[in-house]
């Protein structure tokens, strides 16, 4: 979806956008297919087949997948080691995977779009001050700096928030910060200065439309590794609380049952992997086709 | 060079005083009493102003920094609580099994990454090349810690041919470092194709060709030294990489390194490891960095020193 809506489509209607959309190579109709079909199921998911961390069934612990429940159900991939059905653990982690994902980008993204743009384009001790912070913070290994923060802040999915945010500011900002130095000086801002712009309608108007397919591109990717890296967190038992489901800490859980019941973390894994690697492939999709030229 | 050594230097040191005011915000500025995370919800309030008091948290936040700042000058980080020694000393105890892993894990990237770059370089565009291409982009976005599992899981438990969890054995070794070490098994391979490729087109292998010098001689003497200069620098960053994101692969597979002590002590709010951890790595991660871009400066004299 966001491939379509990024491919400067300015001249075309809805015919062209389509055509483009079955041009595509095989693996990007996969790719979008299967964040598709994740963002549905983490939607809706919860809603058809409701987790509760707090229930628990004893004559239904550690069943392989496709075994029937005591309440005649199926369970199609198995259940944990108190009884849960892994498919619910699995749809409700999705959709905390999802949030934690979308919201740390969205916030890390809008600072450093903020700070980006006027680092790149006032320059001087703005950018100093932006830049240098920037490098120290980069230096600072990054997910080190989650683990701190999300051990000090305590676990809540707000904290996991914040602490992937502020690791990832800088990524956007430096961003931002390179497409904004590229166009600040070109011909028609110039011009719209002399015609007597202010900075702030420039900024909006000028600089802003160049600097967001880059800042796109570094987005969509950023998604997938935060999904990784808020799953880390609740793997280390540092992420969002035991009451709410994760696939960090579900595959936690599962790694002491790997003799007895691999499905436990497998499955988790395997739908993170897929999911990782799907938005991978988007990501490498939008940098070939986003041409920063047309944007210009 | 010396200016740029110089510069270098400085900047670096900028990073680690960054690095130091970081884990100080996190962990004496950001809301939160340590007395009472380590005393824990049972403590009187006297258990608790002595702790305080003890732990300097009654101090303004300026004087708290700068003694602080004057702590880590000295290497002094305090006695970790659970262990009963000096916090530093407890840190350096579990440094060298980190480093052990770190180095295997290099040594398994840069002899698969080399075979497989070098392999794909040599049939550039054939099937067997798309193949290690797709392999590794797989490779890189599989979460890590998930691959950790999933060998753990094949070559522990189905297979039982490796132990899952660190007994001290050369065996042992192996699933943690893979585990570390295959995400980027593909990006060095993806490195080298790129960078020997680009060396067949220069001038001077044509030269090498036309002299009568066999196909081999020509890989293995000229093309592939010139690829290993951007590519030996590399591996610095790849190093400090492996010490600061080996936490979760020692996580798994209870490697008593310092990562695994890390997040203990984060768990234990064992304040005083946490900062020294912390240091430790940033340092080894800054001086890395720092070595790589001399190190890259110094051995290819086309990089100008002045803009660099």
């Amino acid at each position: 979806m966001t491939a379509v809506r990024t491919t400067p489509g300015r001249s075309g209607g809805p015919a062209p956008v389509l055509r483009r959309l079955a041009a595509l190579p095989l693996r990007a109709h996969l790719a979008i297919g299967t964040v598709l079909v994740f963002a549905v199921a983490g939607l809706l998911g919860p809603l058809i087949k409701p987790y509760d961390s707090a229930r628990t069934s004893p004559p239904d612990r550690l069943l392989p997948p496709g075994a029937r429940l005591s309440d005649g159900a199926v369970a199609w991939l198995g259940t944990d080691q108190v009884g849960q059905d892994i498919l619910a653990e699995v749809l409700a982690g999705m959709r905390t995977s999802l949030t934690v994902a979308l919201v740390t980008v969205l916030v890390g993204g809008s600072v450093g779009l903020f700070l980006g743009l006027v680092a790149g384009y006032f320059g001087g001790w703005a950018d100093g001050i932006i830049s240098r912070v920037g490098d120290i913070q980069l230096a600072f290994p990054s997910l080190l700096l989650a683990i701190l923060l999300a051990g000090v802040l305590g676990p809540s999915m707000v904290n996991v928030i914040i602490a992937l945010a502020v690791t990832r500011w800088v990524i956007f900002a430096r961003v931002v910060r390179g497409s904004a130095i590229a166009v600040r000086d070109r011909e028609f801002v110039d011009s719209a200065r002399v015609m007597g712009a202010s900075h702030g309608r420039i900024l909006l108007h000028y600089i802003l439309p160049s600097c967001l397919p880059p800042l796109l591109v570094a987005a969509t990717v950023q998604v997938g590794l935060t999904m990784v890296a808020e799953a880390s967190l609740s793997f280390l038992g540092l992420g969002v609380p035991s009451s709410q489901a994760s696939w960090g800490s579900t595959i936690a859980e599962g790694r002491d049952y790997l003799a007895s019941a691999w499905w436990i973390a497998a499955v988790p894994g395997a739908a993170l992997a897929l999911v990782v690697v799907s938005i991978g492939i988007l990501g490498d999709l939008l940098r070939d086709t986003s041409d920063p030229m047309t944007e210009l | 060079m010396t200016a740029f050594v110089g510069r270098r230097l400085a900047q670096a040191l900028l990073q680690i005083w960054g690095a130091i005011t970081i884990v100080f915000i996190a962990l004496r500025v950001l809301p939160g009493d340590p007395a009472e995370l380590i005393l824990g919800s049972q403590a009187t309030p006297e258990q608790l102003a002595e702790l305080r008091a003890e732990l300097g948290l009654d101090d303004p936040l300026p004087a708290q920094y700068i003694s602080h700042l004057q702590d880590v000058v000295r290497l002094d980080f305090g006695d970790s609580w659970r262990q009963g020694v000096a916090a530093l000393d407890a840190c350096l105890e579990r440094l060298g099994p980190t480093l052990v892993l770190s180095a295997w894990a290099m040594i398994i990237t840069v002899v698969l990454g080399f075979v497989a770059g070098s392999y794909a370089a040599r049939h550039a565009n054939t099937a067997i090349d798309h193949l290690i291409s797709v392999t590794s982009l797989v490779g890189q976005a599989l979460p890590p810690f998930w691959i950790g599992i999933m060998l753990s899981l094949i070559f522990a438990r189905m297979l039982q041919i490796l132990p899952s969890t660190a007994d001290g054995s050369m065996a042992s070794l192996l699933l943690p470092a893979l585990t570390l070490a295959l995400p980027f098994v593909g990006w060095l391979g993806r490195l080298v194709r790129t960078g020997i490729l680009e060396e067949m087109n220069q001038d001077y292998v044509r030269t090498a060709h036309a002299k009568g010098l066999s196909h081999r001689v020509v890989f293995y003497i000229h093309v592939l030294r010139n690829t290993l200069v951007p590519i030996v620098t590399m591996l610095g960053l790849l190093m400090g990489y492996f010490i600061a994101n080996g936490v979760i692969v020692e996580v798994i597979f209870a490697w008593p390194g310092i990562g695994s002590l890390l997040v203990d002590s984060i768990t234990f709010r064992d304040y005083a490891v946490v900062e020294a951890i912390l240091t430790v790595i940033t340092l080894c991660y800054i001086v890395l960095n720092l070595i790589v871009d001399v190190l890259y400066a110094y051995l290819d004299p086309r990089i100008q020193l002045e803009n660099a």
